[in-house]
């Protein structure tokens, strides 16, 4: 403990500067946010001068701009930033030893998701090298991956060994200056996922963080840029429907997509971090910058979520769709019990001609929850025929919660036609009885009813991942009715 | 069977909202016998049957009910159901998004659970469910929509008797089932409900008209009127309403 202290007053005094990476033994940053950090950060990973300038550019903006507190629908106290660490290497002595040491409750929520065992010490945090190796997993991956030419590995990797792709793309979608939490991203991200698919090639198998996530931690501020080349196809699945150990409370990830002619994307993603308790104390404040680019014709992206975490979400993955005839997609569930709120959903910016982007949205709010839909599709000048359909649906548990929709419509081209149909709903106490008339308890009957109501969203993921996800919403509603 | 009948209410007192509905029903429904409850608007023939099946709302404030030896009333709606009492409703509720064959199999495993059975996979499930829908003349089709989303009301009331197909209750209450039918699906409905006729299942037919009463023949037939049984008979009593209607009754529940 004392060796940490005097290691962080050791780097509170130094100056730091590119390239003395080799002297530094420390494994944090100090606390607090500032030039010196970045550079700590940029030295640590080793990165060449055009990364190191990047991020403090990002850091020179981000002084400028304001927490998006004040537009969306959310209530928390303001953040400190100065009072968080921004760079910890991977402490694996910190976790619990066995799954002995885990909270029993964590360890019930397994059960009840049927996490096998082995993947249960993972989760909790247990340091996973002395529990089980599946590093060899990982390894039969990318075997049959390389031969494709696939590449995907860790952004920190990616930036040693393909620094022309990187700098290429990243900040092409998002950049660094975008907004208050993106542009904190930039300057300061630690890890994350780089996935390039070569041109015609269709990734033979879905992509999963999972299969990396023995490498380093990716922390807090997490960074994803995927590249679809011209005719190829990925599906990646970002999250786990099993709640994370994680003591950090602020997260602000960043995700790009880069989809070229005729290529497709489709990310899905399960959002399961801790909700805080059931009168709203902790949680996780997660702040997600997702974008696409159709950046070619007949290009398509698909965003497929399911949000039950988090005590804050705020998070609008969107579609640029720039190639003509290129498509974009939502598909989003977002859950909210007790205190949680969450201000989500897309933004679809119609560009080329003959556009077309669809939008559906299930809000679930049990609890004293709050659950707004936030959506802008906007037409463009040039966006010829271009059409949109959107379909927002808010599902009450409840009489102490909260479900709010808010869309914006911006058209600039007369051909451009959108739709937008809305519904707000209770489960009835009619449903509840018929389901536990047919001996269905309660929680089972609620279950099954909320499922039906998700029923487009959770079809559009990947098989094994919807069956997870049902129970996952099961969950989450566990003692809301009644 | 045994001696114990398969339901014993005694005095059933039961109001909503404050209002009492039932006031001091007296029934008795041995095992194997069909009963039918006929009575008009408001005399507490809906009532009753959310009060032996527990529905929310519905207050008891006297008398006792037994099902086969047991306190029905201590029991929680979803175990009453496990234990094989079965409400056809009225009108069938919908559940968007949820299918039928979906809906079924987690109604069927969930009775299996309660009794410590093994829950049925998806393809066993399948195999029991087309044999009993094409019985009952519910297609393939009804199965995959949504639960009652969209359906014509005899549909609805088919897919409610292939519920009760596969949950193989002991006690069947069907709450006006003829409502919403046309002459010909009720025949079809009611021929394929009194097929499930046994000597270890009892019906409570509850209805307005005597019509339903033509394809499931009852063994008793009693009146209700004013929260009150007032008159008990055969099959001929429902006959004899038809004619004379319920006017006769009113006085008598005062």
């Amino acid at each position: 403990m004392t060796s940490d202290m005097d290691q962080v007053k050791a780097l509170t005094d130094r100056k730091y500067e590119y390239g003395f990476v080799t002297d530094i033994e420390s494994e944090f940053a100090p606390k607090g946010l500032n030039e010196d950090i970045i550079r700590f950060i940029s030295a640590k990973k080793n990165e060449p001068d055009w990364m190191l300038e990047w991020r403090l550019k990002a850091y020179q903006t981000w002084l400028t701009m304001e927490d998006p507190q004040h537009w969306a629908k959310l209530n928390y106290p303001e953040i400190d930033y100065q009072d968080a660490f921004y760079y910890a290497a991977p402490k694996k002595k910190d976790g619990p030893k066995s799954l002995d040491e885990v909270d029993p409750k964590l360890l019930e929520t397994y059960e009840k998701l049927g996490v096998p065992l082995l993947e249960r010490a993972r989760l909790a945090g247990v340091a996973v090298d002395a529990v089980f190796d599946s590093v060899s997993v990982a390894t039969t991956y990318k075997g049959k991956l390389e031969e494709l030419g696939i590449i995907f590995m860790s952004m920190s990797e990616a930036v040693q060994k393909h620094p022309e792709l990187v700098r290429k793309y990243l900040g092409s979608v998002v950049p660094y200056s975008d907004n208050f939490f993106a542009t904190l991203n930039s300057a300061v991200f630690t890890d994350g996922s780089f996935v390039y698919i070569p041109k015609g090639v269709r990734c033979p198998m879905e992509l999963s963080t999972y299969f990396r996530i023995n490498e380093a931690k990716t922390g807090q501020f997490e960074r994803t840029l995927i590249i679809a080349d011209e005719g190829s196809y990925v599906s990646y699945l970002e999250g786990c429907t099993a709640p994370m150990r994680d003591e950090n409370q602020l997260h602000a990830a960043v995700v790009e997509l880069v989809a070229l002619d005729n290529a497709e994307i489709k990310y899905s993603t399960v959002q399961n971090w801790y909700p805080g308790d059931e009168n709203g104390k902790g949680g996780i404040y997660n702040f997600v910058t997702k974008r696409g680019a159709c950046r070619g014709k007949n290009s398509r992206i698909s965003w497929t979520q399911v949000e039950t975490g988090s005590a804050i979400t705020w998070k609008y993955p969107s579609c640029i769709l720039q190639g003509d005839d290129s498509v974009g997609e939502f598909f989003s569930v977002a859950i909210t019990n007790n205190y949680q709120q969450a201000d989500t959903g897309t933004k679809m910016i119609h560009i080329g001609k003959n556009t077309r982007s669809r939008i559906v949205s299930k809000g679930i709010s049990a609890g004293h929850a709050n659950n707004t839909y936030r959506g802008l599709v906007r037409f463009l000048p040039k966006a010829a025929n271009a059409r949109n359909h959107t379909q927002c649906d808010s599902l009450l548990i409840g009489d102490q919660c909260g479900a709010h929709t808010t869309p914006y419509i911006e058209s600039r081209n007369s051909s451009a036609a959108v739709e937008h149909e809305a519904t707000t709903s209770r489960i009835s106490e009619d449903q509840l009885f018929y389901a536990m008339q047919r001996g269905l308890n309660q929680e089972e009957a609620v279950a099954l009813i909320v499922n039906g109501f998700c029923r487009e969203v959770l079809q559009n993921l990947p098989m094994e991942f919807a069956v997870e996800a049902q129970k996952l919403l099961a969950i989450s509603l566990e003692g809301s009715v009644g | 069977m045994s001696a114990t009948p398969m339901l014993e209410i005694k005095g059933l007192r039961a109001e909503i909202d404050g209002k009492e509905i039932l006031k001091g029903v007296d029934l008795v429904i041995p095992t194997g016998e069909v009963h039918a409850i006929m009575g008009p608007n408001g005399s507490g023939k809906s009532t009753l049957s959310y009060v032996l099946t527990g529905r929310e709302g519905y207050e008891v404030t006297g008398g006792e009910v037994t099902y086969k030896g047991k306190d029905l009333l201590a029991m929680k709606t979803e175990e009453r159901a496990c234990e094989g009492v079965f409400l056809a409703f009225q009108y069938p509720v919908e559940i968007p998004g949820v299918t039928g064959v979906n809906f079924l199999k987690t109604a069927v495993n969930a009775v299996r659970r309660y009794h410590g059975r093994p829950e049925l996979d998806a393809m066993q499930f399948m195999k029991l469910a087309r044999a009993k829908a094409k019985e009952l003349g519910v297609s393939e089709d009804m199965l995959k929509r949504a639960v009652n989303t969209g359906f014509s009301g005899g549909e609805k009331k088919r897919y409610d008797a292939l519920q009760a197909a596969l949950l193989d209750p002991s006690l069947m209450i069907l709450d006006e089932t003829d409502s919403g039918l046309d002459v010909d699906a009720l025949r079809i409905v009611a021929e394929g409900v009194d097929r499930m006729r046994g000597p270890e299942r009892s019906m409570l037919v509850i209805t307005h008209y005597q019509r339903i009463l033509d394809y499931i023949v009852p063994d008793r037939v009693h009146v209700l009127v004013g929260g009150r049984i007032v008159e008990s008979g055969d099959q001929t009593l429902a006959r004899e309403l038809e004619k004379t209607g319920y006017a006769q009754f009113q006085g008598k529940a005062a």
